[in-house]
């Protein structure tokens, strides 16, 4: 597993970790009661081995984190936002492929 | 490394997968099972989960599958995510070839399974994760104390809409003719529930809003009058198409593109069977899934017996 590769992203850390992070980082925005958030968790996991030290990969709970989520107007979970230099540059709604991720991924690479 | 040739292969991991999974392992036959993400299928989206014999307090439809795929592990189905891209043919063998690799088997069991159907209408997928919404367990939660949408008037956006009163404080059910198609007694309780509102005849046209949902558009089907219902959320459960577009031109498939098979599970082509939503069938419930998964099997069987 992937555990120890995934940042766990809070509202407090939010500013540190992702929008002044040196690399690009994927942000999942789950929750323990969404089932597709759990059908994509082990596609993120992996995602943050294949992508170790290109990309930061993180967590973030909506639940116990709700501000982020609602400064970025985040409706729908799972959410996957990739930044780069603290912008958006992607964001995806559902539980998308892995080769929808990985082509997202690379574009920003 | 050279590919083994499985038995059986079956794609996708929802209730009809993963029966025949159990059933195919019980057989002792060399199976595989691939799944795009974890097992569950639509199931995994489902709140409530009240018409699956043998839970008679009901159980949530993350529960249910989840048992599912713990029992299939019992006897060590194997199981690989990937998506699976098409389907070939090199008689008497299947080659599937997902983006990960590529998978032989002598048979195939198709229960891809089908996933939700859109609209189509303007600002659908412009809002999309912005308030507009294909699952309600997933979403429900951003909407309290909001006023929002349902559109359809089946089984799912009826549980759905029940569903979300736990969140929103008013839900226009939006719905084309001038009855419900869900089971009664969901009817039932949908229309006694005081936040629910039933917009009868009513056909959505556009969904307003630019960063986020500001208005569903609706128009009375006869196309007279038309009204903008001023709603933060909009969720979209008018039934599902079937993920087939892999089996294309292999398989034969109805207009809608379901599979058609005969009583035993069978398409037209030897050693391929399908099982659950994805074939052509009257009733898509987890109830009939399961025992199309359990005959495909064992017409499998029967079909590598005879090679």
């Amino acid at each position: 597993m992937g555990e120890k590769n995934i940042t766990e992203v809070t509202d407090e850390n939010f500013q540190t970790e992702i929008l002044e992070s040196s690399t690009p980082v994927l942000v999942d925005f789950w929750a323990v009661w969404c089932g597709p958030c759990k059908a994509i968790a082990p596609t993120v996991e992996e995602l943050a081995v294949q992508f170790q030290g290109q990309v930061k990969i993180g967590k973030l709970n909506v639940d116990e984190n709700p501000k982020t989520p609602g400064q970025y107007g985040i409706r729908a979970i799972p959410t996957l936002i990739l930044f780069k230099n603290g912008t958006v540059v992607e964001q995806i709604t559902g539980a998308v492929s892995k080769s929808t991720l990985e082509t997202a991924i690379k574009k920003t690479l | 490394m050279e590919h083994p040739v499985y038995d059986l292969i079956i794609v996708g991991g929802g209730p009809a997968g993963l029966t025949a999974g159990l059933y195919a392992r019980r057989s002792r036959l060399n199976t595989l099972l691939i799944e795009k993400l974890i097992p569950g299928g639509q199931v995994l989206t489902t709140d409530w989960v009240d018409n699956y014999p043998g839970f008679p307090e009901g159980i949530s439809g993350f529960d249910l599958v989840e048992k599912m795929r713990r029992q299939t592990e019992r006897f060590e189905l194997p199981v690989i995510n990937d998506e699976i891209l098409s389907l070939s043919l090199q008689d008497p063998d299947k080659i599937i070839k997902g983006t990960q690799g590529t998978y032989t088997a002598k048979a195939l069991i198709i229960a891809s399974g089908a996933a939700h159907k859109k609209l189509g209408v303007p600002g659908e997928d412009l809002l999309g994760g912005k308030g507009v919404s294909y699952c309600a367990t997933c979403d429900g939660p951003f909407f309290r104390d909001q006023e929002i949408a349902v559109v359809g008037g089946g089984d799912t956006a009826v549980q759905e809409a029940l569903y979300l009163t736990r969140f929103a404080k008013k839900i226009y059910l939006i719905h084309r003719r001038d009855q419900l198609r869900a089971t009664r007694i969901l009817q039932e309780k949908a229309l006694a529930h005081t936040a629910i509102q039933p917009v009868w005849n009513s056909m959505v046209e556009s969904i307003q809003g630019t960063d986020q949902v500001e208005g569903v558009s609706i128009k009375n089907k006869d196309g007279s009058s038309g009204r903008t219902l001023s709603v933060e959320g909009v969720f979209i459960l008018v039934g599902t198409l079937p993920n087939t577009e892999w089996l294309k031109p292999v398989v034969p498939l109805d207009p809608q593109g379901f599979i058609q098979t005969d009583p035993h599970m069978a398409t037209p082509i030897p050693g391929i069977f399908a099982a659950g939503d994805v074939r052509q069938k009257l009733l898509r419930q987890i109830s009939t899934a399961v025992g199309d998964g359990a005959t495909a099997v064992f017409a499998a069987e029967r079909y590598l017996e005879a090679l």
